[in-house]
């Protein structure tokens, strides 16, 4: 089996490429320095992507420039005094000349004749890298997020007279409300980036008052989804503030993208030119990208639906990219007929020939999906006898599956967590529900056996070499009888365990915690193999392949990392998400990998070339739950909304939209047939969901999954099956048993 | 108001005297006021960041408390030194002060003397984490339809699994039950006049006080909790309410009377108290409620027996589990008594003996096992003298019953003797045996298989036991004449076989039985008529048919084999026998996956 490998290098490379043309006719100069900063955002994936830019000799520039900010600040106060000081001694003449003459044209123009060399390099590097970018348009610009920090601020130095900024914006409010009303929904969408933008240049100019009263003024007008956003705002107040904090970095780096009909960005466009509203318009060159369409503007409840996430929505092209999102052929395994089955049955006598019938379903998975990945697109391991055995269970389990469907709900079994003082953090099952885990705040990762069958070691070496390895139970008898128990627990993290994920075949456990880690585990002699390190910062979530070998961890550091087990480095890095990376979870046919975060976008990658291939916008809090369903077309999420969001993978479409809980969503999945979606949250309830219908009633004209305008029916109720309250149980994970019997598990909170 | 809230939020900067007593507690004096208002900015500003972070560690906690662990992660991320000493889950106790015009809030660091620490007795280990599975959920098998749980009930459902679990719980003789802190739910003036008002009504003898009562609490959701404990408490149960007020809360009812059958504790003194009795009325209570609410879909009676025999069968279940579960089986009728508490009467026996001889080990031990056996004595000796040919030879008793023969060889006489005389006396188990409906035919049967698979559940199969438990048994009863009993078996070969089997092991002792189990083997239809001997004392016992019907298996579903019985007559107090349900339900236990 060969891995996945491929030099970071060149994911960077991939990452780095596409930088649209568009910034280059910007007069911005960004000058891309080595990532220096201490960002935690950065310390990642900064190393891999930045290398190809560093050639320009970008820290001495680094230096220089902040002192000519300085030095501008200075000549702005009128500290002429200090100005020739400071110039002497950092012997900046010649620089500083060909500053002045450049004159008084703000921040930008000093910029430009000062660093003609570093700007050269830069444009150079990024029409090299243009071309390659082709294939792969991302949207947000990885390599602008390595600018350096002052750079990044120094952006906001222009100067307008901070008492009209007020008055700017409230001109533009003025125009957007007296606008016909099809029209006006869409260009509010300009409030918040705008505000946003206005009130960070007022704090970069230490117009300390004049920005909080900007905030004061109009903070209450933006739409209540920015609330957290805000709330990180508001305690910006200073410059000082603004180097090092990160929320103000992604929204700098990343261009707020806004999706606007041509009408009204005409509309748009006369206003400002006609009221010479040059601060605004710089913003919305420089900071925002207008994706303009042909057509009808949308409407406002269509743009809520899409609207929420850090950066805007997705542009559009991101998700043209085709997905294969069918599942993968079967492996074809002869099923032996089974005597030692239907016991009870056969005391009847009763003809069993049907049974052999459904035995062979693997037959009708023989046609190929037109939709599915070429079977060996990825590597995959191959399988072994057990995993053979283990799918021979499987059919037969699913010949037993109860048909579930709105007049046939499925059972609940509820798993509490008793005494577990608050510290369950994450728990899993194993495909089978033979096996349950939960990791916990006390860094211990616990594993259950839900079934009779007691949790045993295998024996030490040396009682290993006394066995008779002929025999047939050998199986059995490495086994050590004396561990038998209900229960183990695993030791080695050294900070809160976050997620936990089996293997398919259920010889190994992930997990990954606070400390960095991603720790595999075996079941078999329980302990720790292996501890993956690569994310420096907290890991929150791991998951892994469905056929095992690979697995994806995602963490604080914003960046997803496919490895795979047998590499102590990861094989790709997903790097893009403009905040944490709150949860991973594998394709069915493990070809992609899908990432939630607390940038309220979902990204789908593709595991084979680490490219981004969807971005879906719409949750309006961080997404902490996401579940493909079975069938792989559709994705569910959740977030700390309440609300779960469904999506069409193929056409890069929201597709639904559930309402119902009240706080959030930590669990989600399908049931193995995918025509019930279940739902487990913080607010103590297990909901269950029509997913066939919700999948059914989407209208997929082509108008819509060309524009990707969806106009989603409010029919949350109507798919609302049924709400199920544990009494003081937040719901961490939820499962179904391949007979369709819905298991759920959190733990019990006393308060 | 979101406005105002942002306002206030980006107002929020710490007073400039905290700097000052921070700034004085390490030791600087004088702070200029400018650098005290740079500071507290600064500060305000870095506390509103690292709490930003902690959220962050909350949410992945699956909190919605945060704590003092998360700010330390939080700070760990920006490479601070986390706060060391704030590691309470809990309530961190400031402390508040004010003088000199400032106030101040702060930890209080009591000075601890060592040896106090070294002193004191450890304390009590922390329970470790456990799992908890409701043993009803976890025997659900899918086929069941959906339980929905509403806010609230979950406690009730909890107490099921305690009261069930207790017995399980015992069988593995790990855990230690304590008895659960009762809860204090505050009431309200108004709610504590209304209780008032309604135990009145209830306990009181204005009978239309009562109904409109029981009307009013049937309708207001949020008393029905705690006027299920005022009905139970009042045997409402009794009355002719319970059917048409109190169907729907019949889970929540069950759970709490079974409780009081089988807990292993039901108060603080078990020597003391008489708690005896309380099982005795529920175990009633619980044969009342199974024969009034017992339908095909809920299957309580046959759900109940099973709980009760699995208790009864395990080894190390206490003799206060013991007591309730035989009490409650002997409640639901004679035959039960008969079918599962006679066969295990020497097995209790060796058990009783072995606590009654053996040394003395606790008290409480002790008067278990005596209740356990005045109970024994007491149920099965009607039985006994019902079914057992006369003569009442001890040596024959004791070798059929082990240790408990002679006493109940002597109370079987006593019963003879009893019943003899006083030939009317109705059967304390209260049982009206009304008339015979003689609605169900051959033919329902036939419809039964044609359902789904829920079905092993459906079907009525004990109505031979039913037939049983009506039958005029009590031969000093006046009792239907000529009770026809047909026995239906469905399927051929070795499943037809079996059910006899059961049939047979459900009368043991009975001389009826002898005669049924070589009945069916055959594939052809075949009526057998027997002519039942009773071996009642009395001869005035009609004479009674049972006709054997046995079918070619002609379907294969499974619930086939255990619709092996129709009656003539069902009365609406049917019993089933939970041997007969075992096995129905068995085949359903064999295909679940839990």
């Amino acid at each position: 089996m060969t891995p996945l490998l491929s030099a970071p290098g060149k994911m960077a490379a991939v990452q780095d490429g596409p930088m649209e043309l568009d910034t280059e006719k910007e007069t911005k100069p960004e000058i891309l320095s080595d990532g220096t900063s201490k960002l935690s955002g950065n310390a990642a994936s900064g190393t891999l992507s930045s290398s190809p830019l560093t050639a320009g000799g970008a820290p001495k520039q680094e230096d220089q420039q902040t002192l000519i900010a300085v030095l501008q600040f200075l000549r702005r106060n009128k500290l002429s005094e200090s100005v020739e000081i400071l110039r002497r001694e950092a012997g900046l003449e010649d620089q500083e000349d060909s500053q002045t003459l450049d004159g008084s044209g703000g921040g930008k123009g000093d910029r430009d004749g000062g660093e003609a060399n570093s700007l050269l390099s830069r444009v150079s590097i990024t029409s090299a890298a243009a071309p390659q970018s082709t294939l792969t348009p991302i949207t947000v610009k990885r390599a602008n997020e390595q600018l350096d920090v002052s750079v990044v601020l120094s952006a906001y130095s222009q100067q307008g007279d901070p008492s009209l900024y007020q008055v700017y914006y409230s001109g533009l409010k003025n125009f957007i409300e007296s606008v016909l009303d099809c029209h006006r929904a869409e260009l509010s969408q300009l409030f918040y980036p705008l505000f946003v933008h206005m009130y960070l240049e007022l704090v970069y100019n230490n117009h300390e008052n004049e920005a909080k009263a900007f905030f004061e003024k109009f903070g209450g007008d933006q739409e209540c989804y920015y609330q957290d956003d805000l709330r990180v705002l508001c305690g910006l107040t200073k410059k000082e503030h603004l180097k090092g904090n990160e929320v103000l970095l992604d929204f700098r780096t990343s261009r707020f993208v806004l999706r606007i009909s041509r009408d009204s960005y005409q509309l748009l466009k006369r206003h400002l030119q006609e009221r010479h509203n040059n601060q605004i318009w710089n913003i919305i060159q420089e900071h925002l990208y207008i994706d303009i369409f042909d057509g009808m503007p949308r409407s406002k409840s269509q743009i809520d639906s899409m609207s929420g996430s850090f950066a805007g929505e997705a542009r559009r092209e991101v998700n043209k990219v085709k997905v294969f999102h069918g599942l993968l052929k079967e492996p074809e395994i002869e099923v032996p007929l089974d005597d030692e089955e239907d016991e009870a049955e056969n005391e009847e006598g009763k003809p069993k020939k049907k049974k052999t019938k459904k035995d062979s379903m693997g037959s009708k998975s023989k046609k190929q999906d037109p939709n599915a990945p070429q079977q060996n697109r990825i590597p995959l391991p191959e399988l072994k006898d057990s995993d053979k055995l283990d799918k021979i269970m499987y059919m037969k389990e699913s010949t037993k599956r109860i048909r579930l469907g709105p007049e046939n709900l499925p059972s609940i079994c509820f798993y509490s967590f008793l005494n577990a003082y608050q510290g369950l953090t994450a728990v899993d099952f194993t495909d089978d529900s033979s096996l349950l885990a939960g990791g916990f705040a006390d860094s211990t990762v616990r594993i259950w056996s839900v079934t009779p069958k007691k949790l045993r070691k295998v024996k030490s070496a040396g009682e290993l070499n006394l066995i008779d390895k002929e025999s047939d139970d050998v199986l059995e008898r490495i086994m050590d009888e004396k561990t038998a128990s209900e229960s183990k627990i695993l030791c080695g993290h050294s900070g809160p365990v976050y997620s936990v994920s089996f293997s398919p075949d259920r010889n190994y456990l992930l997990s990954s915690s606070e400390d960095g880690t991603v720790r595999l585990w075996s079941l078999q002699t329980f302990t720790c193999l292996v501890g993956y390190k690569g994310h420096n910062y907290p890991v929150w979530d791991t998951h892994f392949s469905p056929f095992g070998y690979y697995f994806v961890s995602g963490g604080h550091d914003r960046v997803a990392r496919l490895w795979a087990t047998d590499h102590y480095q990861p094989l790709r890095i997903f790097a893009g998400h403009l905040a944490d990376v709150t949860c991973t979870r594998f394709h069915p046919n493990s070809n992609y990998v899908a990432t939630g975060s607390t940038d309220r976008t979902i990204r789908l990658w593709d595991v084979l070339n680490g490219n981004c291939v969807r971005i879906f916008t719409g949750h309006k809090g961080p997404v902490h739950s996401l579940a493909f369903s079975p069938n792989g077309k559709f994705l569910a999420s959740g977030s700390t909304d309440g609300r779960v969001l469904l999506w069409d993978i193929g056409h890069g479409l929201m597709i639904g939209e559930l309402k119902g809980h009240t706080d959030t969503i930590y669990a989600l999945k399908f049931s193995r047939d995918g025509e019930i979606l279940a739902s487990g949250s913080m607010d103590n309830t297990v909901r269950l969901w029509d997913s066939t219908k919700a999948f059914d009633d989407v209208e997929t004209d082509d108008f819509t999954a060309a524009t990707g305008h969806i106009h989603l029916p409010d029919n949350s109720q109507e798919l609302l099956l049924g709400t199920y309250h544990s009494k003081s149980t937040p719901v961490t994970h939820l499962h179904f048993t391949r007979r369709n019997l819905l298991l759920a598990a959190g733990g019990y909170s006393s308060q | 108001m979101a406005e105002e809230r942002r306002q206030k939020l980006c107002s929020v900067i710490l007073p400039t005297e905290s700097m000052k007593a921070m700034a004085e507690s390490v030791g600087v004096g004088s702070l200029q006021e400018d650098s005290c208002l740079a500071l507290s900015e600064e500060v305000s500003y870095r506390i509103k960041e690292i709490a930003q972070d902690a959220l962050k560690f909350m949410h992945h906690g699956k909190r919605r408390k945060l704590t003092t662990g998360d700010i330390d992660h939080a700070l760990k991320l920006k490479n601070v030194e986390p706060l060391y000493g704030f590691q309470s889950q809990e309530f961190i106790p400031f402390r508040f002060a004010s003088g000199g015009g400032r106030e101040l809030h702060f930890y209080e660091e009591k000075e601890v003397d060592l040896s106090d620490i070294i002193n004191t007795p450890l304390p009590r280990v922390p329970l470790d984490v456990s799992l908890k599975v409701p043993k009803e959920q976890q025997k659900t098998d899918s086929t069941e339809p959906l339980k929905a749980v509403k806010p609230g009930q979950e406690e009730e459902g909890s107490i099921q699994t305690k009261g069930q679990g207790a017995s399980s719980a015992e069988v593995k003789g790990k855990e230690k039950m304590r008895m659960k802190p009762r809860s204090t739910h505050e009431l309200s003036v108004e709610q504590q006049l209304y209780y008032k008002e309604i135990t009145e009504a209830c306990v009181g003898s204005c009978e239309a006080k009562r109904a409109v009562c029981v009307c009013v609490c049937s309708q207001g959701p949020k008393l029905k909790e705690f006027c299920l404990a005022l009905f139970i408490r009042c045997n409402i149960m009794n009355s002719k309410y319970t059917t048409k007020h109190l169907l729907f809360p019949l889970h929540e009812l069950i759970p709490a009377v079974v409780t009081c059958i089988v807990s292993k504790q039901l108060c603080l003194r078990p020597d003391v108290d008489n708690h005896w009795a309380l099982r005795d009325f529920a175990a009633r209570l619980m044969a009342q409620s199974c024969k009034t609410f017992s339908t095909t879909t809920n299957n309580i009676q046959s759900r109940i027996t099973k709980t009760f025999t699995k208790a009864l069968l395990d080894d190390k279940t206490q003799w206060t589990t013991r007591y309730g579960c035989i009490a409650g089986l002997a409640e639901l009728g004679h035959d039960v008594i008969k079918t599962l508490i006679i066969p295990r009467l020497s097995v209790e026996g060796a058990r009783i003996k072995a606590v009654m001889d053996g040394p003395v080990v606790s008290n409480i031990d002790k008067i278990g096992a005596d209740h356990v056996q005045s109970l024994l004595l007491k149920h099965c000796a009607s039985v006994v003298a019902k079914t057992r040919p006369l003569p009442d030879m001890v040596d024959q008793y004791k070798v059929d019953y082990g240790y408990l023969g002679t006493m109940l060889c002597s109370h079987v006489v006593k019963a003879r003797a009893q019943a003899a005389f006083q030939a009317q006396t109705v059967n304390r188990t209260t049982l009206t045996i009304t008339q015979p409906r003689p609605t169900l035919s051959v033919s329902q049967s036939g419809l039964s298989t044609s359902s789904g698979s829920r079905a092993p559940s459906i079907i009525k199969v004990p109505s031979s036991l039913t037939l049983m438990s009506t039958r005029p048994g009590t031969p000093t009863q006046p009792s239907p004449p000529a009770t026809k009993y047909i026995v239906m078996a469905t399927s051929a070969g070795a499943a037809s076989t079996q059910q006899v089997i059961t049939l047979s092991s459900s009368q043991s002792g009975s001389p009826v039985t002898s005669t049924v189990p070589s009945t069916p083997t055959s594939l052809q239809p075949l009526v057998k008529l027997e002519s039942g001997n009773t071996g009642a004392v009395s001869g005035s016992r009609p004479l009674q048919k049972y006709i054997v019907v046995s079918l070619p298996s002609s379907s294969s579903s499974l619930e086939n084999k255990s619709s092996s019985v129709l009656p003539s007559s069902t009365s609406p107090i049917s019993m089933e026998s939970a041997v007969k349900l075992e096995r129905s339900e068995s085949p359903a236990a064999n295909t679940q996956s839990h």
